[in-house]
């Protein structure tokens, strides 16, 4: 393994500070014929599905293609995706009916496309969102189920968990994170060695103890407080799965290289702050990932009644979108468009970052399915029909991309269908109310 | 399993420490209590009528007074939902364990196994040394667990739960780790297990009523010990529950009688109005440093805590009347504070009493930074998110979200010479009668704080134009804070709005549904003059609370554990 070493060498020292996007090819040799599989074991490669979520949506007339179908025409505030445009897709017109219940302001609007349920009072997530039910199939097998990223600071604001209540809390310090991912517990994939730590034994033993009061506490309980219960064993089911990848010898990852550590930085709604932990928080995530430590996550650029915010000025984004007055000239509100722009700028480095992991002939990105929306149509008025949506990556060729795809006034619950289904989800109908759908969206999957 | 374990003479320091004297209660009682008396639990545990996660201020104060705080508990708490318009406390009854969080979970218990049975800690914990230090010893590790344990599940374990955490133990000693691993491992799983990590409140068959169910004792002493102290039943209720004196009215009073004059009272009093005043609103909390130069991290972390301290100064140190809450002229200040407040303070100080002069807007609640501070903008004040914070937090009358499809034209150009003030701004905005219905209920209320601006600094100019803080309430016009202040001391909303939230966070139960005991408790309060610590007595002390209303288990209860050997997995 000395070439390994040589070239992990040269890639420290080409690495330097945050920025950890590896150009470098996994190498033929690893792999088989396509670069879809691994050679030494042929094990297919693993695909990655994920969700970006930003905050208080678009100028919808500067945003959306104006016409449906391949090779759309990009609008300006979609311009910085023009390199990768032909691996995103944009999805418009789609509705989300509420069934007469209200629509509570930057909350329906995320929660009924992660759910497909529109909910009638923000008790949080009322029921499971999609991407843990893609996790239940792709989540399994790697050290982390999944990583949950806030990149304004507050661990609330996640999209992600199994309801009642369940809320899969947002990691919020980059240095947190970088400990989380690449401290104690690591195993670098790559290592010739592998040595089964002994204390990572101990606890699994310790966790099936604690499994073994499941039946005793149980029985003592009523219907409501199972189902807690369930959802606590479920976690620590998973926590021991964890441990269990922890006992095995991980796959060689070639484009696996452990990042350097990440300084303790301001983390708040601050927009320069919040962009600069974006970006630390990427580069960590998707070298987790080109170590396939983790196959799932959900990344929240900012929050849905977005606090960002920015030096002099004396409101929040979210505060902007109600009171700056419409320009006639312009058509739009500037100064919350100064926030569309930063919000459009991250998601374009988070793919790029993604793209510029190679994995054989294909990139980290082909390899993965990243679904990104917002909350809101247009923030002024609170629109939740028309949300902007994008997916980017083509699942290791299971989706197609590079199309304006529109739902033609169809309930957006669609989109959540199709996409567990082309995770592997044995799901034909999803959501519930008038979001109950069983029609995928037949344009998306190959 | 060692041999049977016999129950100790009970200490006559200990019974002592209960419940008379009162200013020893601060101190922890650990674990590690020499006198204490255990044996595992010999009835079985009854029907699980309520499972409460534990808040992250619950399971600190629990870790500290456990095992002494000394012991750092270092992690990231996974956030228990804030259902609208209730609190953290009804949330927690509703609040689950995701993979992310128990993962932190998992991490601080061995962190804090670590810590307690690192060599030079551990012989607090440990009433034996073990035959040798490089093996399991099961009688060793069941002595030193079993106390451990009691205060952990907040009830004596059951004889398969020792069984089950002294084989872990030993099968964590077994590897050639040594005897203090497996304790290590041991400890660590109680700490992961729900029975820790859930208040799980069980019921007995009611003796008064036929057929139904009531709290049972170690259901009721953690009751009493989270309401009152927020933190875990010590010795004395876990002693009082073992000898089942908490089923017995008269001593269930007495008892809560003792704790509600405690010090410790003030713990609990801070966690009630932190869960009501939404302070977990202060950590996302962000202004803008080039409005306001004098804002930063010290004052951000001062403004809670001087809230904090204003409260119990006036309800439990003082024994105030609630309704003074909003007209006092008392607070404290520290240093950060200083500036803000145009007062001086020096650094060797820390926290000091203030007192507002006499012709200063300041007084009450409302006039403390930290409030105004909270519910402004990140460069401005707000008196609509003002007026809006204090209907819904501290009259409970909940305002309507804004409608979808909102004209903000007028209130928009903060900079606009012609409309200088925002009661002006306000004024024109609300020419539009779908939002003036709800600036009617918010707006007279915020206005009369514009005083203060987005920090909660005094002003008395905006834009160069004077500030006019004419407001009304019920009916009644008033003068800025001041005003305001009395207004919501004489109303009756004040008050019910305090004892329905105390009622609320008790029971888990919305006062709403339950309109007789809801009333029956604000009249008692009014009748105890509105002193706190007598509303949280009538909480404590209501046989209502302690009724369950979860119907029966379909199937006989079982209270068994079921054998280490057999592996769980065949479930999803």
């Amino acid at each position: 393994m000395s070439f390994t070493l040589d070239r992990r060498t040269a890639l420290r020292g080409m690495v330097n500070g945050m920025a950890v996007a590896v150009g470098l090819p996994l190498l033929d040799i690893f792999l088989d014929g396509n670069g879809t599989a691994m050679a030494a074991t042929g094990a297919p490669m693993p695909i990655r599905f994920g969700t970006w979520f930003w905050g208080l949506g678009v100028n919808p007339p500067r945003w959306f293609p104006s016409a449906a179908g391949k090779d759309y025409e990009l609008k300006v505030e979609l311009a910085s995706i023009e390199a990768l445009k032909h691996k995103v897709n944009i999805l418009g017109d789609f509705t989300l009916p509420l069934d007469g219940k209200p629509n509570l302001p930057h909350i329906s609007g995320g929660i009924g496309i992660r759910t497909g349920i529109a909910i009638d009072s923000d008790r949080g997530l009322p029921g499971p969102s999609f991407d843990v039910s893609i996790g239940d199939v792709i989540g399994t097998r790697t050290r982390f189920r999944s990583i949950e990223l806030s990149a304004t600071g507050d661990p609330r604001n996640s999209l992600s968990g199994r309801g009642n209540g369940n809320l899969n809390p947002a990691e919020v310090s980059p240095a947190a994170l970088y400990t989380r991912l690449f401290g104690a517990g690591f195993h670098d994939p790559n290592s010739a060695t592998f040595t089964p730590d002994p204390a990572v034994m101990a606890r699994r033993s310790v966790l099936s103890g604690v499994t073994d009061q499941r039946q005793a506490l149980e029985a003592r309980l009523g219907a409501a407080d199972r189902q807690r219960l369930d959802q606590y064993f479920t976690s620590l089911r998973q926590l021991e799965n964890q441990l269990d990848v922890q006992l095995t010898k991980p796959a060689p990852m070639q484009a696996c290289v452990v990042p350097p550590k990440v300084p303790d930085l301001p983390v708040n709604a601050e927009i320069e702050n919040v962009m600069r932990n974006h970006e630390i928080m990427t580069d960590l995530l998707v070298m987790a990932m080109a170590c396939d430590n983790v196959r799932l996550f959900n990344m929240n650029f900012n929050n849905g009644a977005s606090s960002l915010t920015r030096v002099g000025s004396t409101i929040t984004h979210h505060q902007l979108t109600h009171e700056e007055v419409l320009d006639n000239r312009l058509g739009y509100q500037p100064e919350v468009t100064f926030y569309v722009d930063k919000c459009m700028e991250a998601w374009t480095y988070f793919i790029k970052a993604m793209d510029a992991v190679k994995e054989g002939d294909r990139t980290l990105l082909d390899n993965s399915l990243v679904f990104a929306h917002s909350e809101t149509e247009f923030a002024k008025f609170h629109t939740i029909d028309n949300i902007p949506m994008m997916t980017a990556g083509s699942a290791g060729g299971r989706i197609h991309t590079g199309q304006y795809i529109t739902g033609d006034g169809s309930p957006v619950s669609r989109v959540g269908l199709t996409l567990q289904q082309a995770m592997g989800v044995p799901v034909d109908r999803w959501g519930t109310g008038s979001l109950e759908t069983n029609k995928i969206i037949p344009g998306l999957i190959v | 399993m060692s041999g049977p374990f016999r129950r100790r003479a009970r200490g006559a320091l200990l019974a002592g420490l209960l419940l008379s004297a009162c200013t020893v209660e601060k101190a922890p009682q650990t674990a590690a209590t020499p006198e204490a008396s255990f044996a595992p639990m010999k009835a079985p545990l009854g029907q699980v009528a309520g499972m409460r996660r534990l808040t992250e201020a619950q399971y600190r104060n629990s870790i500290a007074d456990i095992f002494g705080p000394d012991i750092k508990v270092a992690g990231r708490f996974e956030p228990i939902v804030r259902p609208v318009h209730e609190l953290i406390a009804t949330g927690a009854s509703a609040s689950t364990i995701s993979p992310a969080g128990l993962e932190q979970f998992d991490a601080m218990a061995r962190n804090i196994a670590a810590q307690v049975f690192a060599e030079d800690r551990r012989s607090q914990f440990m009433p034996c040394t073990p035959r040798d230090a490089a093996a399991p010893d099961a009688d060793c590790a069941a002595r030193t667990l079993m106390p451990i344990g009691r205060y952990l599940f907040r009830r004596p374990m059951t004889q398969e739960e020792i069984g089950a955490f002294v084989m872990m133990a030993g099968k964590g000693a077994g590897d050639g780790q040594g005897f203090y691993d497996g304790m290590q491992l041991a400890l660590a799983a109680m700490l992961v297990s729900p029975q820790f990590l859930y208040i799980i409140e069980s019921a007995e068959p009611d003796p008064e009523a036929a057929g139904s169910l009531r709290l049972d004792n170690y259901a009721r002493a953690a009751r009493l010990s989270y309401l009152l102290w927020n933190t875990t039943p010590n010795e004395a209720l876990l002693r009082a529950a073992d000898e089942g004196r908490l089923t017995d009215p008269a001593q269930l009073a007495a008892i809560a009688q003792k704790m509600v004059r405690s010090p410790r009272l003030e713990d609990g009093v801070r966690a009630f109005f932190a869960d009501m005043l939404l302070f977990e609103k202060f950590d996302e909390m962000a202004k803008d440093q080039i409005v306001y130069p004098r804002f930063n991290p010290d004052v951000a972390s001062a403004l809670s805590e001087q809230m904090l301290r204003m409260i119990v100064d006036q309800l439990v140190t003082r024994q105030g009347d609630y309704r003074e809450l909003f007209t006092t002229r008392r607070t404290f200040i520290n240093r950060a504070l200083g500036p803000l407040y145009q007062a001086k303070v020096s650094s060797m100080q820390g926290w000091v009493p203030y007192e507002f002069g006499d012709g200063d807007d300041r007084a009450g609640l409302l006039g403390q930074a930290g409030f105004l501070a909270l519910y402004s903008h990140s460069g401005r004040s707000s008196p609509t998110l003002r007026g809006r914070a204090i209907r819904e937090l501290l009259l409970c009358q909940p305002v309507p979200n804004p409608p979808g499809n909102v004209n903000f034209t007028a209130v928009q150009d903060v900079g606009n010479k012609a409309m200088p003030t925002a009661r002006i701004r306000l004024n024109a905005h609300n020419s539009d009668p779908v939002c003036a219905a709800c600036h009617k209920i918010t707006d007279p209320l915020g206005l009369p704080l514009e005083r203060f601006d987005g920090i909660g600094a005094f002003r008395r100019t905006e834009n160069d134009a004077p500030i006019d803080t004419a407001g009304v309430f019920e009916g009644t016009a008033f003068q800025g804070n001041v005003g305001l202040g009395q207004a919501l001391a004489a109303s009756k909303s004040t008050t019910e709005c305090v004892a329905g939230r105390a009622f609320q966070y008790a029971t888990g139960r919305m006062p709403e549904d339950e309109e007789a005991t809801a009333m029956a408790l604000e009249q008692g309060f009014a009748a105890d003059g509105y002193r706190i610590q007598a509303l949280f007595l009538r909480v404590a002390t209501m046989a209502d609370a302690y009724r369950v209303s979860t119907p029966p288990l379909p199937k006989p209860q079982v209270a068994m554990m079921t054998s280490p050997h057999i592996r769980e997995g065949d479930r999803p």
